[in-house]
């Protein structure tokens, strides 16, 4: 079922919007998945698991939409399996390693990095899915009206740990207050609105991704806050990582996310 | 067509679900209706999580059953809007899940059960801290005490989160408000 209504851009130009939209979710639900069976706790555990589910699951509902927009043999497993890092617009902060922006990589993985992601990109979420239950690409609001309820579960889940982190043992604020130090930098580019961004707002499919930095910020204020933590100072570093421009460290990501499909082109899963 | 309508309506809902076997897919509301799609019926269904293992197993159920029943001609489509809500679980489903093991879902509509719900309703700048905190608190299924503490955000599958009754001292299963 796809009520595309009558189109209000360009069709090639609203797949990318989708695609975009539907990259960050399926990476930073590969990270998430990373901690299966090495979570700190067991509760833990099961939580970076199913939210890492719920990742995914909407990554699919996106991809497929993009899908049935474009046609011919476009399919899910085809935009998640066999694109490469250019082709790939997720942000980049969302394919930075599990151990953190310093370890290149190597180190053993850092919850409170992973934390302290999870909050700042679910209170993104939050907003955009908000906001994008009144596109005027049905099926699109349709997918965030569903993604709407997750992305705020995600939020209370992450927001508790950083406030627990923050406000718990020295070792633990440290670590937090390291983690939103090198995080936040990498929020720039998800203010900052390229061609296809306004194209996609000015068509009423997309947001305005500008005006939700303001809403974002105070919610994640109050949460760094409370959490006796730090909220850095502005940098100028800008990630491109939407731009398709990404680290080092999704190659990689894709590399293992997609070795499987890849030895098996024709598999029928 | 009407009586076929019915008939695969009444077949389709009683499907139990694969997770939790005692309620069924029209006590859940993942069975949204059964039309007349240009002469031919098509079952609607709604995905709960985005991400639940179980929305293909269900699907794959409502095609064999359908199949088996003759209906081979009937379609089995995904319906997403409106967003499936625990709120369709009806007041004898609630009466199953308890007896079941499971404390049935707080109402989401009126009373927004979350406190991101509540922050949401109240306008977007509205600050949220801690919200679990002041999130309402299931009773324990099987004594009724609503002395209970949060165990684990996430259960055995993706809708339920995991309690303890302080009372009689059994875990449980909470069904979340969703």
């Amino acid at each position: 079922m796809d009520s595309q209504g009558e189109p209000t851009m360009e069709r090639a130009q609203q797949i990318e919007y989708l695609l975009r939209l539907a990259d960050s979710p399926l990476v930073l639900a590969h990270r998430l998945s990373q901690w299966c069976g090495h979570g700190p706790v067991l509760e833990e555990d099961l939580a970076l698991a199913n939210i890492s589910l719920d990742l995914l699951g909407q990554a699919r509902l996106l991809y497929q939409h993009a899908a049935a927009l474009a046609g011919g043999d476009a399919s899910e497993d085809r935009y998640a399996y066999f694109r490469d890092v250019p082709e790939f617009g997720n942000f980049t902060m969302l394919e930075l390693p599990n151990s953190g922006v310093a370890s290149a990589g190597a180190g053993d993985p850092d919850y409170a990095f992973t934390i302290v992601r999870n909050a700042m990109y679910a209170a993104w979420q939050v907003e955009l899915w908000q906001r994008l239950t009144d596109s005027s690409d049905a099926q699109l609001a349709a997918i965030a009206a569903k993604s709407l309820k997750e992305a705020r579960y995600h939020l209370e889940h992450a927001a508790d740990w950083m406030i627990r982190f923050g406000d718990g043992t020295d070792e633990s604020h440290a670590r937090a207050q390291r983690a939103l130090d090198s995080l936040v930098p990498y929020a720039s580019e998800w203010f900052v609105p390229d061609a296809l961004d306004a194209e996609a707002c000015a068509a009423g499919v997309g947001i305005d991704c500008a005006a939700i930095r303001s809403p974002w910020l105070e919610r994640m204020h109050t949460i760094a806050g409370e959490a006796t933590l730090r909220w850095p100072g502005d940098s100028e570093f800008c990630s491109t990582g939407k731009l398709g421009r990404h680290s080092e460290h999704l190659g990689y990501l894709l590399t293992e996310m997609q070795s499987v499909a890849r030895a098996h082109p024709d598999a029928a899963w | 067509m009407t009586a076929r309508l019915a008939a695969i309506r009444e077949l389709v809902g009683r499907i139990p679900d694969p997770e939790i076997p005692v309620v069924t897919l029209a006590d859940l509301g993942i069975l949204r209706d059964v039309i007349d799609e240009d002469g031919a019926p098509a079952v609607l269904l709604t995905p709960t999580y985005n991400g639940c293992p179980a929305t293909e197993a269900i699907a794959a159920q409502v095609r064999e059953a359908l199949d088996a029943a003759g209906f081979a001609d009937a379609r089995v489509r995904t319906v997403l809007s409106p967003a499936w809500t625990t709120d369709w679980i009806g007041e004898d489903a609630r009466r199953k899940l308890r007896e079941y093991g499971i404390a049935p879902p707080a109402c989401m509509a009126g009373a927004a059960a979350s406190a991101a719900d509540r922050a949401a309703q109240a306008g977007a700048g509205v600050p949220m801290i801690a919200p679990m905190l002041r999130q309402p608190q299931p009773a324990c299924p099987r004594c009724g005490s609503a002395d209970v503490e949060s165990i684990s955000r996430w259960g055995s599958t993706p809708c339920k989160a995991h309690y303890r009754c302080l009372a009689c001292r059994e875990p449980f299963d909470y069904f979340k408000p969703y």
